[in-house]
């Protein structure tokens, strides 16, 4: 494998669940040392790619290299070289936070003076050095999280796949464990992950595709993306009629472009304020007005006309 | 409107609905191929010595009746109880309705006592058939499996409230039912046990239903007499309600 | 080229084999705690508990009992080698087969276990050689018992220390195919029928030959029966050729059992 070649290569991959098609011919390249993100709403096939390329998951269609290797036939020999963190934490509730990953370390072959080793490191890494002999079952979700991080780690992974990090946490957990991913992108190490959070994937991703059933539909980096598919800034507009279908033909002109939400209308323009100002001269009163810089949320409601989070 | 406690009752034969098949199995099919087992293939070899001046089917049958109260009661009030705690958590959901603790307890234990009834009429059923029911008193064993049901899953629901694992429920059962089961004269008479654990097999409310139950089949008269068996369940069944109660509030509190 | 292939298989093996012992060493882990060191010091008493209460206490009522052959033991000489059997074949079953569909379906284990170099028939062998090693501890401490009561002689059982492994092995084995079949807790309501059926037919208590045709027939097919015929043979000192075929049956259970239980949890977890 030369050193050029991307680390996970897929081409027209397709996972086919029955009927169902839950990816449906994706082109991926992912190279070393960069984070790259899957980003879309629940359902968009983020999490079947996820397995596919961690080797639990055989492809239904396609082509795909992952370190240079055959995901079907060389399966153990990849994941020996790969950290997954689940969406779902898979800890083992009857083990110390010590013995979850010293357990680990073993299935990869490594000695136990070394898995010792390691888990002391990475429990320090996470911060849970204080919990290290308590057993899993009374942490926190962030704290379970980081540690699922740190069992991803535990075999000094060449690829470290993050399927929906920080899901269901609340926001001090959110930043906790965003800054120890950053911290691993300081070192080099190659990020996979998928996320439904647009800020997520714009604090942690180099590089990024966007799904939606199934297939991408678009791909760069999260400042290209918003260059490429909204403007700069957004004024958002909240009124207190029940209806908001009537003032879309009033607002007609002012900004690119003009999304209606249930409960807001989002106006695209370079010049926020400019436009807050036409809407002001058209005697409109909104109850409430937002200017804020675009997001990738907004490159994804362009793009699919649907909103992330729903 | 309908008493709590009978709500908390209805709760629990929805969820019967649903699980009665493998219930049958373990409640009812499993007594009867230990009768068959013990029953008719040893009792094959003790009526050659003639040791016991009854046949020993007809000894172990009205024993196995008992100890079936105990298994059916003992199951139905451990892993259900500590889910109503832990998994389900159907008591805490319970807590924020009018029901009342007690309403609680009393609604879950009458629906184990009517699982012990139908486990127990099953069985009494299979005794006839076999032509182990040697007396008019018979009928009796009904409402003495029902006392030792009561008896046993009372102590035993403030124990699942108790507890914080339920790997604790394999050291009840191991220590606790399966030593009443082997050595509380269900198989052999008692006195042929060690002074100590004939004392540990009086103790058991296990013996007690014994006893009565075999008074009741084979139309004998029990070891104590049957009043002073009787008033011994009855004292676990209050002793144990009183606990039950007080452990499920305890709970319920933190 | 034997030369060449051979390191090569003996190193693949060696691989498998280290793997298999991390999926093992778990348990050895999930042991140490307080909790389960109780569940598991209590799982020894039960069958000496239904060795004291059938095999002396109904055993009181009985006087001699004449085994086919001709010999006469004592009821507990007779009921203690079965009950060894049947307390490999409890031990390996309940390891094997609530245990794993716990790990399986509830705490999602095999999830984060398969995400590494391990293969699914792997963690079938690891969670097999940690249901032997748990159920040899066992056996050890029952034959112990036996050779106290004067129920078998030191020799004999140690002798029949290897036959409680491979019948073990076959319940292990067999119980991890099940496992993967299991639906819902349910479930093992039936296997527990099942299970306690062969405990008292499979010539536990009374020696099989009072049975009906058509029972022997059913009862000799079941593993259990080989278990105890095998256990007896050896610790009443009767050996015969025929307990060559209990073993070469209970080996070819439990490796029946681990394909079907490799090849099933790759089914069922790499989806």
């Amino acid at each position: 494998m030369s050193a050029a070649e991307p680390l996970i290569t897929a081409r027209d991959l397709v996972k086919r669940f029955g009927d169902f098609t839950a990816v449906a011919g994706i082109d991926v390249d992912v190279h070393a040392g960069e984070a790259f993100g899957f980003l879309g709403p629940n359902g968009a096939g983020k999490s079947s790619t996820m397995r596919m390329i961690g080797c639990v998951s055989a492809p239904s269609g396609g082509t795909l290299r992952i370190l240079g290797m055959d995901p079907v036939r060389d399966g153990s020999a990849i994941r020996a070289r790969l950290g997954v963190c689940p969406q779902q934490d898979s800890l083992d509730p009857e083990l110390t936070v010590r013995e979850n990953l010293t357990v680990y370390a073993r299935y990869f072959g490594i000695s136990r003076k070394v898995a010792r080793q390691r888990a002391d490191e990475l429990i320090e890494f996470v911060q849970l050095t204080e919990r290290a002999g308590d057993t899993v079952e009374p942490l926190s979700g962030g704290m379970k999280r980081r540690l699922t991080i740190a069992r991803a780690l535990v075999n000094d992974p060449a690829i470290v796949l993050l399927d929906e990090p920080t899901t269901g946490l609340d926001p001090q957990a959110r930043h906790l464990v965003w800054e120890r991913l950053f911290q691993l992108k300081q070192r080099g190490v190659t990020l996979v992950l998928t996320t439904h959070y647009m800020d997520e994937a714009e604090q942690l991703c180099d590089r990024l595709v966007v799904m939606d059933g199934g297939k991408i539909v678009a791909e760069g980096s999260p400042r290209q993306l918003i260059d490429r598919y909204s403007t700069r800034e957004v004024v958002e507009l909240r009124f207190s009629e029940a209806t908001l279908d009537s003032y879309v033909g009033k607002l007609e002109s002012i900004g690119e472009r003009l999304e209606l939400l249930p409960d807001r209308i989002l106006l695209y323009a370079d010049d926020g304020d400019a436009a807050v100002a036409a809407v002001g001269n058209r005697d409109l009163r909104p109850s409430s007005v937002l200017v804020r810089r675009s997001t990738l949320e907004d490159v994804f409601l362009h793009l699919t006309g649907r909103t992330l989070v729903d | 409107m309908a008493h709590p406690a009978y709500a908390v009752f209805e709760h629990q034969l929805v969820s019967y609905r649903r699980v009665w098949r493998g219930s049958v199995l373990s409640s009812f099919l499993l007594p009867v191929l230990f009768l068959l087992a013990m029953g008719l293939s040893v009792g094959g070899y003790v009526d050659r010595t003639g040791g016991l001046g009854v046949r020993y089917l007809d000894f172990i049958a009205p024993g196995l009746l008992a100890s079936t109260a105990l298994q059916v009661a003992a199951s139905e009030s451990t892993w259900p109880v500590y889910s109503g705690f832990h998994w389900h958590r159907m008591y805490h959901s319970m807590r924020a309705t009018p029901v009342r603790v007690a309403d609680m307890v009393r609604g879950h234990i009458a629906y184990v006592l009517l699982r012990v009834a139908l486990s127990a009429l099953g069985f009494l059923i299979v005794m006839a058939l076999f032509g182990t029911l040697h007396s008019w008193w018979a009928p009796l064993a009904l409402p003495v499996s029902l006392l030792v049901g009561l008896a046993t899953a009372a102590p035993i629901f403030a124990f699942s409230a108790l507890v914080k694992t339920e790997g604790m429920f394999a050291v009840l059962f191991r220590f606790a039912v399966v030593p009443m089961t082997l050595f509380a004269g269900v198989f052999f008479p008692v006195d042929s046990l060690p002074l100590a654990a004939r004392a540990l097999a009086y103790v058991s409310p296990l013996w007690h239903g014994v006893e009565l139950t075999r008074a009741a089949t084979l139309g004998t008269a029990s070891a104590w007499g049957a009043w002073a068996h009787v008033g011994y369940l009855v004292a676990w069944c209050v002793a144990g309600y009183l606990l039950a109660t007080y452990r499920f509030g305890r709970r319920l509190a933190e | 080229m034997v030369t060449l292939v051979l390191p090569r298989l003996a190193a693949r093996a060696e691989r498998r084999f280290q793997r298999a012992a991390a999926v093992a060493g778990r348990n050895v882990a999930a042991a140490r705690h307080v909790g389960y060191w109780w569940v598991l010091v209590s799982g020894f008493f039960e069958p000496v508990l239904y060795l004291l209460s059938i095999g002396l206490g109904v055993g009181a009522l009985i006087k001699g009992f004449t085994l086919p052959d001709g010999r006469t033991v004592s009821y507990a000489a007779f009921v203690a080698p079965a009950m060894l059997a049947a307390s490999a074949m409890n031990g390996a079953l309940a390891e094997t087969t609530m245990n794993m569909f716990g790990k399986m379906k509830y705490m999602r284990l095999y999830d984060g276990v398969l995400a590494t170099p391990v293969q699914p028939f792997e963690v079938a062998l690891g969670e097999l050689m940690w249901a032997l090693v748990r159920g040899s501890i066992y056996s050890v401490a029952f034959l112990g018992i036996m050779v106290g009561m004067g129920l078998t002689s030191t020799g004999w059982a140690i002798a029949a220390f290897p036959a409680t492994v491979i019948v073990g092995f076959a319940f292990g084995g067999m119980g991890m195919a099940i496992a993967t079949y299991v639906r819902s807790w349910q479930d093992f309501d039936y296997i527990m029928v099942v299970q306690f059926a062969m405990f008292l037919f499979s010539g536990t208590f009374a020696p099989v030959d009072s049975y009906a045709w058509f029972m022997r027939i059913v009862v000799e097919v079941t593993p259990l029966y080989h278990g105890v015929q095998l256990l007896r043979g050896l610790a009443t000192g009767a050996l015969g050729w025929g307990l060559l075929g209990h073993v070469a049956y209970l080996i070819a259970l439990a490796s029946v059992g681990l394909v079907i239980a490799g090849r099933r949890m790759g089914v069922l977890l790499y989806k």
